[in-house]
């Protein structure tokens, strides 16, 4: 069933990195008579950098789906230009535009009567590709997205689970390697638990493909997470502000905005930070089998004291107080209970772990497990009012150049 | 000697089982015509059906016109495929048989061509066509094999409505084993009545069997309703 179509060269040999999608004064109207109909578009310009991904999201009906479908023209927009490397998309035969843009959506569009083997190598059987190097690129994968070639090639959609059928879509759209990917409420349709899993992966994913992806959503958390760039509709479709994340979470651009990203955008903010982004505190230490007069006297001030094993990594907190002067420091004397934190950790994840256990400070390790810093309430909250102070005064706004780092998992 | 007996030794006698009149070929004349009629209603309905449930549109109207025929009797078919025979000097029995068991044999398959081909997921046809299949391809790769059981299911009803009916052939003179039943009736010889019924039954039957047959090498997998959830590990998502 493979066919070629001429006059698309350009786009064909963009294969294996990101593209860049800009959308121009693109309107959409349904019909004459009916006037702000869901999922009209209007006059909506934005521009998505070769490598980003950038989130559409907005509440249902506001046209992020329009938007979605007018970039493989599964909608023919009303007025307006949509251009992929500076390509109008209108000038590309379509089967072969379609044919190097990546589409995943909310059901999957899984073909049920198809092996997943099978549905995973479409776009290559469609693009005439020999059969040797489809059969590869479907095992390679397969394996990419954690299914075992051997396990999967053969069953049908039906025989997988809601998360792995999922998988084998985001698998199907990359088989070409397009450089852009359209993704409609990908991870809409499993439980929380697996689709916090399937984000994280399609992150890890994306960092090493470097694809152009343009994502809706209604879920902002989402979008937050899984966005270098967001664009927020309102109905009408209007665009109401297109930002990175942590942007639209410090400086809302209109009412509307800063009612759908929520009150609680502080927090949301967090989970956009990590460790990493925050000044470590330092604590005094102590030696496993140390003598405690040693320990104390570097202690000074503080009423408590970590405690290192051998390899310095952290026992527990030594009450100053409790210690006795005549005694080594052992095991048994350290309280655990303190929370350890990695570099990776959110913000978000950190201070709902604080909270959770009666000490106040947190202790930071290395890959090794090796005590680095302490982390306080206190500190995360001072670094939440530095970044917020930092994008007011206009400078260093996490502009997305360097995507992959400053971003959740 | 009870009735069941005289049956047998109707059956028995080896004049049955050769010549014009002999079970084989009765048999034979039957399933012809019936094969021939449902063929032709194939090759009507089938295209027609596909087409409107790909396009999605004006489809009910067709199947109701479609049902219209399936509304009258089979006899007034008959009565009015009689004179429209003689009329293209086709004459008696076989041809006048066929033309009235056409529209017998239409509506199922429209009817279920249509229906299959239009409810096809629709976010499946949304990703073939995004992933850039011509029409064409989505037709073939995509609709069809997903219709293919509830098509299959058409055909099968059809063909059994029209081996039942086409016994109604040998009232103007047609072949196949109606004439059992009619000249059973005529010559007061039940045995010979009796067995033309039973025969009809049993092929109805074997028809029935044979498209179950059809539709298991027919069928993908994945297509067929009974795969579905099948050994899913983790939940699925609720649809």
């Amino acid at each position: 069933m493979a066919d070629r179509s001429p006059g698309h060269d350009a786009l064909l040999t963009t294969g294996g990195r990101g593209a860049t999608v800009e959308l121009r004064d693109v309107s959409k109207q349904f019909g004459p008579a009916v006037k702000g109909t869901a999922g009209a578009v209007n006059n909506l310009s934005i521009e998505v950098p070769p490598g980003e991904i950038c989130v559409l999201v907005g509440p249902s009906g506001c046209g992020k789906t329009t938007t979605l479908k007018m970039v493989n023209r599964l909608v023919e927009p009303t007025s307006g230009q949509v251009l992929i490397d500076g390509q109008d998309v209108q000038r590309i035969e379509v089967t072969a535009l379609r044919r190097r843009i990546g589409y995943v959506i909310q059901q999957t569009g899984l073909f049920p009567h198809q092996t997943i083997g099978r549905n995973v190598a479409t776009v290559p059987r469609l693009l005439g590709w020999p059969e040797e190097r489809i059969r590869a690129r479907v095992d390679e994968l397969l394996r990419l997205i954690g299914l075992e070639p051997e396990r999967v090639r053969d069953r049908y959609p039906s025989q997988l689970s809601g998360g792995e059928r999922q998988r084998v879509g985001v698998a199907r759209a990359m088989a070409a390697e397009p450089p852009v990917m359209l993704m409609d409420e990908p991870f809409g349709a499993v439980d929380p638990i697996v689709r916090e899993r399937l984000q994280n992966e399609f992150l890890r994913l994306h960092r090493r493909l470097g694809t152009t992806v343009l994502l809706v959503t209604h879920d902002i958390d989402e979008a937050i997470k899984m966005g270098t760039r967001v664009a927020v509709m309102q109905q009408g479709g209007h665009l109401a502000q297109y930002a990175p994340p942590a942007e639209l979470l410090t400086h809302p651009a209109s009412e509307f905005v800063a009612d759908f990203v929520g009150a609680d955008r502080g927090l949301k903010r967090l989970s956009l930070m990590t460790v990493d982004d925050v000044e470590l505190g330092r604590a005094a230490t102590a030696r496993l089998g140390e003598p405690v007069g040693a320990a104390r006297a570097r202690a000074g001030t503080a009423s408590w004291i970590l405690l290192l094993d051998a390899d310095g990594r952290p026992e527990g907190w030594l009450s100053v107080g409790q210690l006795r002067e005549d005694r080594e420091i052992t095991s048994e004397l350290a309280d655990p209970s303190s929370p350890i934190f990695t570099h990776e950790t959110t913000l978000r994840e950190a201070i709902s772990r604080l909270l959770a256990t009666a000490v106040q400070t947190g202790v930071v390790v290395d890959e090794n497990g090796r005590y680095e810093g302490t982390l306080s309430l206190e500190t995360v909250g001072a670094a939440l009012r530095a970044s917020a102070a930092e994008s007011t005064n206009g400078a260093a706004v996490p502009s997305g150049a360097e995507p992959a780092t400053e971003r959740a998992q | 000697m009870g009735f069941l007996g005289q049956v047998g030794a109707w059956l028995s006698n080896p004049s049955r089982w050769q010549g014009v009149d002999g079970i084989p070929n009765r048999v034979g004349e039957h399933l012809f015509l019936s094969g021939l009629a449902v063929g032709i209603a194939i090759l009507i309905a089938l295209p027609l059906g596909v087409l409107l449930g790909h396009t999605g549109r004006g489809g009910f109207a067709a199947i109701n016109v479609a049902n219209m025929g399936r509304a009258l009797p089979s006899m007034a078919l008959l009565a009015f495929a009689l004179p429209l025979a003689f009329s293209l000097g086709l004459g008696l029995g076989f041809w006048p048989t066929l033309l009235a068991m056409i529209p017998l044999a239409v509506p199922p398959i429209l009817t279920n061509s249509f229906v299959a081909v239009r409810e096809v997921d629709r976010d499946v046809l949304e990703a073939a066509r995004g992933m850039g299949f011509r029409e064409w391809h989505v037709l073939s790769e995509v609709e069809l094999p997903l219709a293919a059981p509830l098509i299959i299911v058409g055909v099968r009803n059809a063909a059994v409505a029209v081996v039942a009916t086409a016994t109604l052939g040998a009232l103007v003179a047609g072949g196949g084993l109606g004439r059992y039943i009619i000249d059973g009736l005529a010559l007061q010889e039940y045995e010979r009545l009796v067995v033309g019924a039973i025969l009809v039954a049993l092929l109805a039957v074997a028809v029935e069997l044979a498209f179950g047959i059809v539709e298991r090498l027919a069928v993908s997998t994945g297509a067929r309703a009974d795969s579905a959830q099948r050994d899913a590990p983790e939940t699925a998502s609720p649809r």
